[in-house]
């Protein structure tokens, strides 16, 4: 055992314990407290005296109880097994702990995050003698049926190899492979460790250029997200952000899905145990639960694992991305995470700034979002983080710090409205308050892969809906039927896109994900019918007429009837339309 | 490890030793210095001048000063002669089946002038975090017959759902209603309820005591009660020790609990008043920074778990101050729970009852545990059109105030329609109306038929085909 005393405890407040009599602690430290062995972490130091934010429970926790020091920063373990596997905020593994100690989660408990037993099937991929620097591909593992795991040489080794193992079943701790360094020789196994809070290196940050293609309509075509960038779903109590979360976790197109439940409830979490490896990716076939890593600390555990577990879900994301994969990290939400600083700076008697929360919220956040990224790996792979963080406004006041600040260090913002929510229109994404500062950098991506004019057709139908909105204005004060039929067509396009395009039930088995393809078809079905539509009422149809038009059933329903792998009845629908105007044009002729 | 044992024994030779004389008393926080090493949250008990033993937990702990904080209050103790002593074990609460039928304090000690009962185990009344592995995802339909319930915001065996009131409002006749009405349809099993009442008045007591009474169940009710002449402190224990008995029954005795909190609004100014006095950094209207995990201590001791049948369902009711949902307690509330019944003081003086506010309401848990196998296929559908339907008439309704009725079209004519016969038909029912779900169903259906087919676009073709025409 390496371990020392470093301490013992003077004071407690809740998660907060002071310890005296320290010589050698270390900044960030990991440390065990008590004669439980209540996992800490050293986040101050002032003579000889510690200030340790511990993440368990510190009841029974008493003055001159030992605290003991492990010599290395807090840390997460990084290899096969992350993969399909639910971990508290502090990388223990939920499912090992319940074996252990049943229901609930006792304190103290000591298990390694990673399986010491499983034996893994590695397949070296250099050789003796050769040169490499970290962060190079060792060898790889197959993960999951899905997921080839790609062992990193830690990002600090540099080296020649002295010796690599042969093919063979490896536990995570067995040697694979030694390495003669300028320090003498350094053994590697298939797993390696990384301090949560400090991020991991790369080769170089790349610009971004494809959308994180999620499935969602008002996401993909209105506001589209970046593969590497980063994005703010702010929104009060039951507008939906965990169910936005939850569909971009299931239907978008990374390879590798970090779901942080962050102080949010138990229940939500067991939503995802049990639902995920039921769910198929479209893409792939295979159960989604074989791409996704969970991080639960939900509200009732401890507050300082809280602040903890986004920074060790973002760490596993990086290890990910060094292997040359798009990994998505859902946190939500980062407003506890930030309640969870509040509440610790509190406890330690720092001065607040705004509303109580530390003056360096900013700063935190800022420190967070900016670990996303599209980069050139060491590996010499390309992959990308994405975060997607949702926010918990009070009151759903969007004013409040934690959004404020967020917002400065997020390129897109989902705002969630309550009115929306109300009328059951979900996502409740409002398309007047939220915007995305991706769309130039992914407009390539669009007009080369799918529909060469995105950007006109995202253009052209944002104007009618804040035609629309304006018009709304005036309605609520002189009714609809004060306006010419000109303009109540405008309020007919706004309310035909809300309903036909921007609503996605995400239960439904069809409607839950759109293609791009899908969107492609539908938005300009929508589009042929407001542009046609405005033609025909200007040469004097009127409104009442288009009204009648029975392709408008088709259009609403088109949704739900037809499904991503068969668009041709969207082609149907669009012809249709096409004719229905056409008779009415002669009608009017 | 002779070190490691050494310094047990000397841990349980100092526990239970008392010290005469304290150093500071401030509201409910006794302050004592020059004690042994006292653990965090550690039970304290606190003698006064007349021996008797008031029970209070540590909230802080140094080498300097322990600071410990009186459930009933230090009304009465003096410095020189309170008498402290350190229990050196958290605060355990005796829970047994036989505490149903009974009345207790927030401490769970009898007041209902019976003996107290024999307690199977001694529980910690913090409880401790479930393991989300460990839950079971609740999806069991509970038929409280209630239409705005039943039908739009549905209730789920082990869900928390708390009713968002306001003084004054019907909020104890709902919640006694439902503890009256609440089954789970096709399934017999043990049934019990808590009561756990912080801060309300005695009338409010005796009404649920009494509604209890009269439909036969007081046998299978626990009512914890710290009333609003009881030290505001005590309000802190109270909804723990009843969520304590709460988790013994669901948990190892297999029984399905229905848990009543109220008023959650006098628990949270109890929090406030002790973090006042502290002193701690205040933040939103001076409530502590750690009322969102304090509430989530709570509210997420409830639920399924995968080795009981048994379930924990609470109904937490709080009264919203100044009828202001964005205020903290019913906006951190609303963050936690699974969704939220919202009461509108509007409908009530319209002499709606219940007075279920449409829009704000909602259930989290409601998208599983209804449709098809559960409680009918065309429920998922009929309710998003009821609520998109209803959400429109709110638009009509303004509209309306500023043009006048006559000025509307006849489609916005039959939406108002539509949601006056839904407030007054669907919504509105008597106090002891019990409507099973097909009612429910039905007159949803029945109140969409004032509206035309071509508005309804949330439903199918066959849904219509079979409900509608």
């Amino acid at each position: 055992m390496n371990e020392r005393i470093v301490g013992e405890v003077s004071r407690i407040n809740g998660p907060v314990v002071e310890a005296g009599g320290v010589k050698d602690g270390m900044m960030f430290e990991l440390v065990k407290v008590g004669k439980e062995r209540l996992v800490g972490e050293i986040v101050k130091l002032e003579g000889s005296g510690a200030v340790i934010q511990v993440y368990e429970d510190t009841t029974g926790i008493a003055p001159g109880d030992p605290v003991y020091g492990e010599g290395i920063q807090l840390s997460v373990e990084l290899g096969p097994g992350l993969m399909g596997t639910i971990y508290d905020g502090i990388q223990r593994p939920l499912e090992k702990i319940r074996d252990m100690s049943g229901l609930y989660i006792k304190r103290g408990i000591q298990l390694p995050s990673l399986d010491r037993d499983k034996r893994w099937a590695f397949t070296p991929a250099v050789e003796k003698g050769a040169a490499v620097r970290g962060g190079e591909v060792l060898g790889t593992v197959q993960e999951t049926p899905r997921i080839v795991h790609r062992i990193l040489f830690p990002p600090n080794a540099e080296g020649t190899v002295e010796s690599v193992a042969a093919g063979g079943e490896y536990t995570v701790d067995e040697t694979v492979a030694v390495l003669r360094t300028a320090d003498g020789k350094r053994d590697i196994s298939l797993m390696q460790r990384w301090p949560i809070r400090l991020p991991r290196p790369v080769e170089a940050r790349l610009p971004l250029d494809a959308p994180l293609v999620t499935g969602q309509r008002v996401i993909d075509t209105l506001f589209p997200v970046a593969k590497g960038g980063t994005v703010a779903i702010p929104g009060g109590f039951g507008t939906g952000k965990t169910m936005t979360q939850q569909a971009l976790a299931k239907w978008s197109d990374a390879d590798i899905i970090v779901y942080i439940g962050c102080g949010e409830r138990g229940n939500e979490m067991t939503d995802v145990l049990t639902e995920f490896p039921s769910l198929k990716d479209p893409r792939t076939g295979r159960t989604l639960m074989e791409r996704t890593v969970l991080i639960a600390n939900t509200s009732n555990m401890p507050v300082s694992a809280r602040e903890a577990s986004i920074y060790t879900g973002v760490t596993i994301a990086e290890y990910y991305r060094d292997q040359g994969y798009h990994v998505a990290v859902m946190a939500d939400s980062t407003s506890r995470w930030a309640e969870a600083l509040r509440e610790l700076s509190g406890r330690m008697e720092e001065m607040p700034a705004e509303e109580g929360f530390p003056a360096y919220l900013p700063t935190r956040v800022a420190e967070f979002y900016e670990r996303a990224g599209r980069m050139m790996a060491k590996s010499k792979k390309e992959g990308s983080v994405s975060i997607i963080g949702a926010v918990s406004p009070p009151g759903g006041d969007f004013s409040e710090p934690v959004t404020q600040h967020t917002k400065r260090f997020v390129r897109c913002f989902w705002a969630l409205d309550r009115g929306l929510a109300n009328a059951r229109h979900y996502p409740a994404i409002s398309w007047l308050a939220s915007y995305s500062e991706y769309l130039s950098e992914i407009g390539a991506w669009w007009e080369n892969n799918v529909n060469a004019s995105w950007a006109k057709d995202r253009e052209e139908i944002m104007d009618v809906l804040h035609k629309e909105a304006r018009l709304q204005q005036v309605v609520k004060l002189v009714g609809p039927d004060a306006l010419p039929d000109t303009q109540r067509f405008v309020l007919d396009v706004g309310t035909l896109f809300k309903t036909a395009f921007l609503q996605q039930n995400a239960f439904d088995k069809i409607d839950m994900f759109s293609t791009m393809e899908k969107q492609v078809k539908m938005l300009h079905i929508i589009l042929s019918y407001w542009r046609r539509g405005a033609e025909a009422i200007k040469r004097g149809v009127t409104l009442v007429k288009l009204r009648k038009m029975k392709v408008n059933q088709d259009i609403i329903k088109m949704k739900y009837t037809v499904p991503n792998e068969d668009l041709s009845e969207l082609d149907r629908i669009s012809d249709r339309l096409e004719r229905s105007f056409d008779q009415l044009g002669a009608l009017y002729a | 490890m002779p070190e490691k044992k050494k310094q047990k024994d000397y841990k349980a030779l100092l526990k239970g030793r008392e010290y005469i004389g304290v150093d500071k008393i401030d509201g409910p926080l006794v302050f004592v210095s020059g004690t042994h090493p006292v653990g965090y949250k550690e039970l304290v008990e606190c003698i006064d001048g007349g021996g008797n033993v008031r029970p209070g937990i540590v909230l802080e702990s140094s080498k300097k000063m322990v600071v410990a904080q009186i459930f009933q209050g230090t009304t009465g103790l003096t410095l020189p002669s309170t008498k402290v002593r350190f229990t050196g074990e958290p605060l355990l609460v005796p829970v047994s089946k036989q505490m149903l039928g009974r009345i207790f304090n927030g401490l769970g000690e009898p007041i209902d002038g019976g003996p107290r009962p024999p307690g199977d185990v001694e529980l910690n009344v913090n409880g401790m975090a479930i393991n989300p592995t460990a839950r079971r995802y609740p999806r069991d339909f509970i038929q409280t017959g209630i239409s705005i319930i039943d039908g739009m915001n549905t209730l789920i065996r082990g869900q928390k759902l708390p009713i968002f009131s306001g003084n004054g409002l019907p909020h104890n006749e709902l919640a006694a209603q439902i503890a009256r009405q609440a089954k789970v349809s096709g399934q017999e099993s043990e049934f019990a309820c808590i009561f756990a009442a912080m801060g309300v008045k005695h009338d409010v007591a005796r009404y649920f005591i009494r509604s209890f009474e009269e439909s036969g169940v007081l046998s299978n009710v626990a009512l914890f009660l710290s009333l609003a002449d009881d030290p505001s402190i005590e309000r802190l224990i109270t909804p723990r020790t009843a969520l304590t008995l709460a988790e013994y029954l669901a948990f190892h005795e297999g029984m399905h609990i229905l848990v009543i909190m109220t008023d959650m609004t006098n628990y949270c100014e109890a929090l406030r008043e002790v973090s006042t006095i502290r002193g701690e950094i205040p933040s939103r209207k001076g409530y502590p920074g750690y009322l969102y995990s304090d509430l989530a201590e709570i509210y997420e001791r409830s639920g399924m778990i995968k080795e009981s049948g048994g379930s924990i369902t609470s109904l937490p009711i709080l009264t919203m101050p100044n009828d202001d949902i964005s205020h903290p307690i019913p906006d951190l509330t609303g963050y936690i729970t699974e969704g939220q019944i919202v009461f509108e003081r509007e409908m009530f003086g319209r002499g709606i009852y219940p007075p279920v506010a449409g829009l704000p309401s909602l259930s989290r848990l409601m998208k599983d545990g209804i449709g098809e196998g559960m409680t009918r296929k065309d429920h998922p559908h009929l309710a998003s059109q009821l609520f998109a339907a209803y959400s429109y008439v709110r638009d009509v309704r303004n509209l309306a105030s500023v043009i006048g009725e006559e000025e509307l079209t006849p489609l916005d004519r039959n939406y108002l329609e539509f949601g006056e016969s839904f407030e007054r038909k669907f919504v509105t029912q008597t106090f002891d109306e019990n409507r099973d779900i097909d009612t429910t169903l039905e007159l949803g259906w029945e109140m969409l038929k004032l509206l035309p087919a071509e508005e309804l676009h949330r439903v199918t073709e066959e849904e219509l085909e079979e409900y509608y025409y």
